[in-house]
């Protein structure tokens, strides 16, 4: 823990001035009588979700202000696509954020179809829809683990663990991969479903709705998780839309704004579904939608089970892919909020830029306005409550 | 649109009665308490999701590892001739977006039948998997269906070196030491 006198924040860079060039004088009496102190939380501590430090400014416990340093996991995607054919991108895309990695190759070979002007079979738009959704199923239940266990829910981890296990299952057996999927190619996918994926995903789909129930029974009726998130983080409809937030973030707060109804692509709009919406915009809210997105996710599996059409799921693509000059944006509704790629192509086989929108980045700036005013423990829950992953923060 | 509304429920005299005779508590601990009944008896299927124990017991358990999985790579021979299937096209090392694929050949007069054709044979190949991020590029632009990434998984080596792969590696694939139950 870094101490530093209450007259010294820190600066734009996130870095305290003085606590290595100099020595810092402490007048006797003044450690604990001052009235602020500045503390790190990070980039190691395990609840920031990975390479985050926090800087905290603490009046007791009570949190006075606070800074986010990012960059720990800079790798520089964007530069690196420059010199990457548009083919050779998509896996680097799974490692953007590397828990909902289908996701992520679903914007960005959208993105390169829009560019094209190709047409995706139908069946392709189908098993994207399930693979997506599923996808989606997985990334909360990984956050539901994880924020139940920064908050002291130890047993929840394990239990949303082993469904999740049984979605990795399905992408091993369908895509060849568990985590960094390389799921889709640009025109369509290049394996078809295999046999047995049909009934794999429906015996799935019908344990899931009884094991949801089980995590709400301990945590719904749970004293403790009560108590750590109801009011915790409140955030009004128009601040969350002043901070350009999205996702369920975005969501728990009330507003009705989903990219699958705002602005459909694939095959969403063929498909029934509701958007859950939160109505006090705290931390418990944002759970609550979580819980309810994935209750959708299984409507939305089921339907495009039952309606899967027959055909070929790779459209016709030349080899060697030279887009027409021009520019494109494409976003999807990925699970942490509106992922998009933004395209430049100068006509060669390289993108000549490629920007990511990336949700966690931009949801993150929310955690101060969250922040202020609460306890060192409920920054923890925080930040597990609009779900960041660091991959996707620093790209 | 109907919105799914979620709403926090005020609370009612049954429910302060439930709190106070501590029945949060209890349910949650009938969830856990479920499951460590059922762990004594039920035997550990792999993959089936409704049973109560879920570890792998690993070395002495394998993996169902599925069949499009990618893992160590691969480069088939001719099942018929033993030869190697390469052409020395090069196309993988284009495709890799890490350039882990070194690709070397010469051209060499070869002897098909009666008559003798100039052509590019593969001298050496060297796949660098410390490098390689499994994204299966590689294997989708092979013409011959040569290279490819196989189900094996256990590439973990005790010096550096060993991540590069040659192309007798390559073809014959790792001794594993395999322990028994």
């Amino acid at each position: 823990m870094n101490v530093a006198p209450n007259n010294q924040i820190p600066n734009s860079q996130g870095l305290v001035k003085g606590m290595h060039e100099q020595e810092v004088e402490i007048a006797p009496g003044t450690l604990f009588d001052a009235e602020e102190m500045v503390i790190n939380m990070g980039p190691q501590h395990p609840s920031t979700h990975g390479v985050l430090r926090v800087i905290l400014k603490l009046d007791g416990e009570t949190v006075r202000d606070l800074d986010c340093d990012i960059g720990y996991l800079h790798r520089g995607v964007e530069k690196i696509a420059e010199h990457d054919t548009y083919a050779m991108i998509t896996p680097y895309w799974d490692r953007l954020d590397y828990v909902a990695a289908v996701s992520n190759d679903l914007c960005y070979v959208g993105g390169v179809e829009k560019l094209l002007g190709v047409e995706v079979p139908r069946r392709a738009e189908y098993l994207r829809v399930i693979l997506t959704e599923l996808q989606r199923i997985a990334s909360h239940l990984l956050w539901l683990g994880t924020h139940a266990i920064d908050i002291g829910a130890v047993t929840v981890l394990l239990y949303a663990f082993r469904e999740r296990e049984e979605i990795l299952k399905i992408f091993e057996d369908f895509i060849g991969a568990r985590l960094t999927a390389h799921a889709f190619r640009i025109g369509g996918l290049w394996w078809d479903a295999y046999p047995e994926f049909d009934k794999r995903v429906r015996d799935f789909l019908k344990i899931l709705p009884g094991r949801i129930d089980e995590y709400e029974t301990l945590l719904n009726a749970n004293r403790i998780w009560l108590s750590r998130t109801v009011g915790i983080g409140i955030l009004p409809a128009d601040e969350a839309i002043n901070l350009s937030l999205t996702g369920p973030v975005l969501r728990g707060s009330g507003v009705n704004y989903d990219l699958r109804k705002a602005q459909p692509y694939s095959a969403y709009p063929e498909f029934d579904f509701e958007i859950p919406l939160g109505e006090n915009g705290d931390t418990y809210d944002r759970y609550l939608v979580r819980m309810a997105e994935i209750r959708q996710s299984i409507r939305i599996i089921e339907q495009a089970l039952d309606g899967l059409p027959e055909g070929p799921v790779m459209a016709k693509v030349p080899k060697v892919i030279k887009p027409p000059v021009g520019e494109v944006y494409f976003s999807i509704e990925a699970p942490k909020g509106e992922i998009g790629v933004y395209l430049v192509s100068d006509g060669t086989t390289k993108p000549y830029r490629m920007r990511i929108r990336p949700p966690a980045f931009i949801n993150l700036q929310s955690l101060r306005r969250l922040s202020i005013g609460h306890l060192v423990a409920d920054v923890v829950a925080l930040i597990g409550t609009i779900d960041i992953v660091l991959g996707e923060v620093d790209r | 649109m109907p919105a799914v509304k979620t709403t926090i429920g005020r609370r009612t005299l049954g429910e302060v009665i439930k709190r106070l005779l501590l029945f949060d508590l209890f349910k949650g601990l009938f969830v856990t308490f479920s499951y460590n009944w059922r762990a004594l008896y039920e035997k550990r299927e792999g993959g089936n999701p409704n049973q109560a124990i879920y570890t792998e017991q690993y070395p002495l358990e394998r993996p169902r590892v599925s069949e499009r999985f990618r893992g160590a790579p691969r480069l088939n021979l001719d099942p018929e001739t033993g030869q190697t299937l390469c052409i020395a096209c090069d196309l993988c090392a284009l495709a890799c977006p890490v350039d882990c694929i070194e690709v070397g050949s010469i051209r060499r007069e070869v002897r098909e039948g009666e008559k003798v054709n100039k052509k590019k044979v593969l001298t050496t190949f060297v796949f660098d998997t410390s490098r390689c991020m499994f994204c299966n590029l590689c294997s989708e632009a092979c013409p011959t269906d040569c290279l490819e990434l196989t189900q094996s998984f256990e590439l973990a080596v005790y010096h550096r070196s060993g991540f590069r792969w040659d192309r007798e590696m390559l073809e014959k694939g790792i001794d594993y030491v395999r322990y028994a139950k």
